[in-house]
This record gives structure tokens, sequence and C-alpha cells, in this order.
């Protein structure tokens, strides 16, 4: 883990590249930030003062772009992050439960990390895979048919 | 690139290896297992299935079976699902260990596995896909490759008549005629408005440019909708062929998919297929040698449900904020970088395809009087069925919700279905018999909307409901406009207060006040039918609201702060279950004496409740 110095910073390399690829197309500033949300977990600042010199848009429009979207976000999340699907369908079969009992047992709220850094939570708006809900991921596994009496054994899983 | 000569042999050699998946009355010997790999099923672990199933076909040295991983069949809650082709058994919720038994006793033995055969709502085990009520009344023609096709493989596509529209086109019809026939089909648009397809086109065609865009709108924000999803991972050259079709109508050489980031199988499919579309050289320069020149590019959204509109779709894919632009002017004068611009939904593109091959006519003979062809629903919510299904426009939503759906679970009774999703509004029992059609949805106060069909039984209070929708929307709200940025969150306060208790009379009144002003004010769509859901409920539910309000009493029980949980003494054996089981330890007493429950303490979880062997505790 390389935090501001930018040395030998892999991931940095990573997206270096991924800006090249742009051909300085400003149009591409989503799909660059997709990268960096997929490779750091968040949005560091000193990445995104890289992309701001190389595609040549300014920070504050970079951090306007990065806060409009639900799925940036400028805190690293947890080492697994707890997600309970809110949508529609999962709303109506009990998903709110589900993710009080994750709030209760990790003692956080939405968009809070434990201290240990370990998990996070974060409510979604619908997955897509209504016909298991409610249904909860915790990094990329998914959980469906929850209810809330499954929640801490499956939180176990991952201590 | 591939000559049109090349790809009718490529079409007919691959069309001879697959075709036993329709065909009934094959005599063959070959098998072709089919697993689903859509979202659905993958997350229950389908991809284990299929790399299972290869191993152990591989290690017995079966030589006259295929495995194929299809998109969608539709029947999510049945997940993963497995059929075998060409005698159409069905298998359901299959498990990684029941592999072995499958390849043994049916592919080896010619036995099906009866235990894990699909079982219909009644509980009788069906044979074939054919038999299930599920499907009997369903339509297939967007659908019609998801399921059938490996989406990932060209030539599977090209077998069942892929790219054979597009080489129709630009053989044979020119512009004007395309669009001639897109627009006697009557298709509308299918992202919920029901604008007229072709006039759509038209007008793009009309603007003057010296380059024009052709777009997807593949960002399905409505949550509890998967329609356009499953599309993109079951079938996705349907979108890249119809795409082109659309270009070569309007006259547009470039154009941009705009899928969320949330559906990583659909962007990773659609990517494929625009690669296998570009090596075939059905995509890029001089397409079929017919001097026809378009190529496709993906945007990746990032979680703004506002993109979905069209204007703010456009901002996005431009790589800004995606804040809905003021029209006129529109985006077929000035679109995607101030350029010509047609935009349409993934389902709406699905369609093109068959339309040109089979002619306006035979479209239009499908569905109502003013909405034709069939309509994909993501059936969701409180349904037996959640699943994927396409039906002929005109069908009731009585027959979408207990011949298909199969009815609700449970025991419990239909209370209301809500189509349009935040946009949309809730249809009550009453009108379980409208036909499914843009003009009689919006006479009874709901829409179309892009699919998401939520079935909800009588333990959903209609009042939280409404808060839930405009929840969503204050979250979703881009700001720009005050009307949408303000107004909803008042009526979300609003909303509040009344599930909290703490409703007042007269806030109904200002509801529906503060909805009609959003309504007329706002900038863009999401504004303009936020205030729906609440409309609707209070239109059907106007006698829930004023229970919140004046008796303080929530009539399906789902608002906590209004209900106590109570202990019947006379039933109660003095078990314990319920205090061992209770999270805040709220539930007092003596072994074999009533116990009691401590009312400040109780979180009103309902835990105790699903516990007690006797039935003694309940709400009140």
């Amino acid at each position: 883990m390389c935090e501001g110095c930018n040395c030998n910073d892999e991931r940095l390399e990573k997206i270096k590249e991924v800006i090249k690829e742009c051909n300085g197309d400003k149009s591409q500033l989503i799909h660059v930030l997709n990268e960096v949300q997929e490779l750091y977990g968040y949005i560091p600042t000193y990445v995104q003062k890289v992309i701001s010199e190389e595609l040549d848009i300014p920070m504050a429009e970079i951090y306007g772009v990065i806060t409009f979207y639900s799925r940036f976000s400028l805190e690293p999340k947890g080492k697994y992050n707890v997600s309970v699907c809110l949508g529609t369908a999962c709303y109506v079969k009990g998903s709110q439960g589900v993710l009080d009992k994750v709030k209760e047992i990790l003692g956080i709220d939405v968009g809070q990390v434990t201290k240990d850094g370990k998990f996070s939570i974060e409510s979604t708006r619908c997955v897509g895979a209504c016909g298991l809900a409610p249904v909860m991921t915790v990094n990329s596994d998914v959980y469906g048919n929850m209810d809330p009496s499954k929640v801490k054994e499956i939180l176990a899983k991952y201590e | 690139m591939k000559s049109i000569e090349e790809l009718s042999e490529i079409r007919q050699r691959t069309l001879e290896e697959i075709k036993l998946r329709k065909d009934r009355n094959y005599t063959g010997k070959e098998k072709h297992v089919l697993v689903c790999g859509g979202t659905g099923c993958t997350s229950s672990h389908s991809m284990e299935i299929i790399k299972r199933l290869e191993e152990k076909i591989k290690e017995k040295n079966i030589q006259n079976v295929r495995v194929v991983r299809t998109g969608c069949f539709g029947l999510c809650a049945r997940g993963p699902i497995i059929v075998v082709r060409p005698e159409d058994t069905f298998y359901a919720m299959a498990k990684v260990e029941d592999v072995d038994e499958i390849v043994e006793k049916h592919l080896v033995g010619g036995e099906i596995v009866e235990r894990l055969l699909c079982k219909d709502i009644d509980g009788t085990a069906v044979k074939s896909l054919d038999d299930l009520n599920f499907y009997k009344k369903q339509h297939r023609v967007v659908l019609k490759n998801c399921g059938l096709i490996d989406p990932e493989n060209i030539d599977e596509y090209i077998a069942f008549d892929g790219y054979k529209a597009l080489e129709k086109v630009l053989t044979s019809m020119t512009p004007e005629e395309v669009i001639k026939e897109v627009s006697d089909s009557g298709l509308r648009g299918r992202g919920g408005a029901g604008f007229p397809t072709g006039r759509k086109w038209e007008f793009a065609k009309n603007s003057v440019a010296d380059q024009k865009y052709v777009a997807c709108n593949a960002d399905e924000g409505d949550p509890g909708a998967f329609m356009d999803r499953s599309v993109l991972e079951g079938d996705p050259h349907s979108i890249v062929e119809a795409m082109a079709i659309a270009a070569y109508a309007i006259g547009a050489t470039k154009g941009y998919v705009y899928v969320r980031a949330e559906y990583p199988i659909a962007v990773k499919r659609l990517q494929i297929a625009i690669d296998q579309a570009q090596e075939y050289g059905l995509l890029g320069k001089n397409i079929m040698g017919k001097g026809f020149e378009f190529d496709l590019e993906i945007r990746l959204g990032a979680g703004a449900f506002v993109c979905g509109e069209e204007t703010a779709l456009m901002e996005s894919v431009e790589g800004k904020r995606g804040e809905p632009r003021p029209r006129p002017p529109f985006p077929a004068v000035k679109g995607l970088f101030g350029k010509p611009t047609l935009l349409n939904n993934v389902e709406t593109y699905a369609n093109i395809t068959q339309i040109i091959l089979n002619g306006a006519s035979w479209f239009a003979s499908i569905g109502t009087e003013k909405s034709k062809g069939t309509k994909v629903f993501a059936l969701g919510g409180n349904i037996n069925n959640v699943g994927l299904v396409e039906v002929p426009m005109g069908i009731t939503l009585r027959e979408i919700v207990y011949d298909i759906g199969g009815g609700i679970p449970n025991g419990r009774k239909f209370k209301a279905a809500q189509t349009g999703g935040p946009s949309g509004g809730c249809i009550p029992e009453e009108h379980l018999d409208t036909p499914i059609d843009y003009e009689s949805l919006i006479a009874i106060g709901s829409m179309m909307g892009s699919g998401g069909l939520i079935i909800m039984d009588d333990s959903t209070c209609m009042v939280n409901l409404a808060r839930f929708f405009l929840d969503f929307t204050v979250d979703e709200s881009c700001g720009k406009c005050p009307p949408c940025r303000i107004g909803t969150k008042r009526m979300l306060e609003i909303l509040e207060k009344m599930v909290a208790g703490k409703g007042q009379v007269g806030d109904v009144e200002k509801l529906e006040k503060l909805a009609l002003n959003i309504k007329r004010s706002s900038l863009c769509g999401l504004g303009q039918t936020a205030p729906n859901p609440v409309l609707s409920t209070i239109r059907y539910f106007r006698e829930e609201y004023d229970a919140h309000i004046k008796e303080k009493r929530c009539p399906s029980g789902e608002c906590k702060a209004m209900t106590k949980v109570m202990i019947d003494k006379e039933k109660c054996k003095g078990c314990s279950a319920c205090s061992r089981k209770c999270p805040v330890n709220a539930i007092q007493g003596e072994l074999k004496q009533p116990f009691e429950i401590d009312q400040d303490k109780c979180i009103k979880c309902g835990v105790c409740i699903a516990t007690c062997p006797f039935k003694a505790i309940s709400r009140v």
C-alpha cells in the first residue's frame, strides 16, 4: 500500500496506461474513474491530480463528477464491503430488516467503516438478482433469500 | 471481413449444429445441455455447474453432448436452470452436487432425474419447459434468443437469422423504406413513455449535420427491473445489429451504448459481441462490402438514476455530471457532442431486426390497436414465479399475476402492482383486468414504464411504499432544478411524519398540491414523474393515509412506530422461546408462566412472532 507518496505505485501505472488509451478524449473521464474505483476501492486525491493533469480537466470538475455518481467514493471502503439491496423487489421482501441487522452486528451505519477497517456497509438499489430477493452481497459473493437471522453466520465467515 | 456469401455459409453450417435446440422432432444422437448464465443464476453458482458438467462429461468420455452457457430463461425464482435439448427437460434449482447424477442418469442412461424436475405452482413436476404454466401465455419476440444461444458466440446468433436483417437493409432497402417499415409496425419506445419509434427515427434523419450519432439507453435504473440487462446478457448481437440498422436509416456512423457499470456480465458480453462484429466486418468501414460505415462504443454509467433520462444520459456519455439539459433543442436536433442523436432503449432496439425480417404487418398483428408487439416485464416482489416475462400487449394484469406469475405466495392476498417504478403508479385489485397497453395504464394513474412490475401482498403498507419511492427520488434527484430537489424532499418529510405516527389532518392535501406543482415545473422526466407513486397510492388507498393520520394506525401493520407487539396471555405457555430469541432482551417472564414484553425496550422486529410455537404473539 502506498498512499500519497507516489513511489512505485503499480496501480497508478495501470491508471496512467488507461488514461493514455483515451488519447486525450475528455469524455472518457467516467471510464477512467470507474477503473480507479475498481482498482483502489475509492478515488484518492493524488490520483485525481494525475487525471487532472493528463486529461487537462480541472480538479473541481473531477470532484464534481465523482460526487455526482454513487459508485464513486472519496473514502476507502472496508476490506469486506457488505451491501444490502434496497431495490423495490428486495424491499417488499424485507431487506430493510436485513440491513438493520447488519448495522446492529457491525455497530456502524451505512457508509461507515469499522474501526479495524475490515467491514463497511452500503445499501444499493437493485443488483438485478431480484429472483433471489432479498439479496445481500459481501464484496462479490452474493447471498440470496436472506433473512435477518442469517446475517450473523454469514458475517462470521469473513471475521 | 466476411462477405454475404461467407455469412450465409456460417449460418447454414452452425444451424446444422444447433437446430436441435429448437427441433422437438430431432431424432439424432446429439444433446445440448443449456445452462443459464444470467446474473440471477450466476449468483446461485450456475458457472460452477457448467464447470462440473464439462469435467464430468470429459471424465465419462461422452461424445455427443455439448454444454452451452446461455442467457436468461426467465424463471429466475427457480434458478439455476438447466435445460437438456432436444427433449426439453427442465431442471430447476440444481446444485453442483446434482451434476453427477444428471450426467450419469440422464446423459449416459437416458433417464430423466425426476427429483430435479421443475415443479409448477401446484407441485406437479413438469417434464418439458413448454408445459410450464409460466411460459404458456408468453410470446417471445425480444427474448427469442435468450436461453437458446451462447451469447458469446456470434456464429450461433448468425445461425438463427442473425445479421440477416442488416443484410436485407443494406442490399435491398433505402433509409426511407427502413423508417417506413418501423413506422408502419407501430413500435413505440419501450423505455416507458411510448413515443412512436418511427417518428423519432424520422426526426433524426431529417436533421442535417456533418456527424450524427445513434445511442442506446441501457441505464436500467428502475429498481427491480432487469429486462434490458437480460437482453444484453442473453442476446447482445441483436442490439449491435439493430443499432447498425438505425445508423443506416438516419445516416449516422458512430454509436454509443450507455450501460450501468452495475451490470458487469452484460458489459462483458456486449463488448465481446462488438469485438466479434468488428472481426466479421459487421461493424467498421464498408460493412458487408456495401460501403456503409458504422462503429460502436460502450460507455459505462456510474450509478445515477437520472442518467436514464435522455439528455442527462448524453451529458454522462460526454463524461460530465449527468444533469439534464433543457429541451428544446431535442436530441434529434442537438444531442451527443452537440450533434443530432437518435436514442432508443435496449428493448426497442431488440424489436427492430424482427420487424425488418418479418415485416411491419406481422409486428402490427401482435398487441392492441395503439400498442403493438410485446412487452417484457421483470416480475418481482410478492409473487411465486419471480422472473422475466414477455407478453403480447393487451394481456391483463390478472393473467400476468395468476396464470404466468403463479399467484401470491404464503397464502397472502394480492394488494397492488407497481409499474414504472419510482415514476409509475400502483394498480389495485379492482383494476386487475385492465389490459396492459400504454393508454389503459395511463388512464388508471399508472404507466407502462420500462418494465419493472412489482407485486405487493396485503402485508405492504401503501403509505410506506410511497415513502420508499420518494426516498429513492430524493436520493437520485440531480439537484439542478429546485422543484425536484426541494419539492420531493418536502414530500418525503410529510410521508416520514405519517409513517412515524405524527401525521396531521391536511397533510394529504399538502402532498397533492406539492405533487401537482412538482410535476408541472420540473425540468426533466425524473421530477415530472416523481410524485406519481404518492398520487396513485392516495387515489386508491386514501383510507390507509387516513388511518395513519387520524387513528395513528397502520392497517397492514408494517409501520412499526404505530404497532405494539403483544403476547396473548391465554395462549402463552411460558416456554421462553421468544425471550431467548429477542435481540434486545425485551421479553421477560418465569417459565410456564405467561411472558411479557417491555414496550420501552422492544424494537418491534417481529423475531418473537416468528419464533412462538403457539402463535401467541402478534402486532396490534
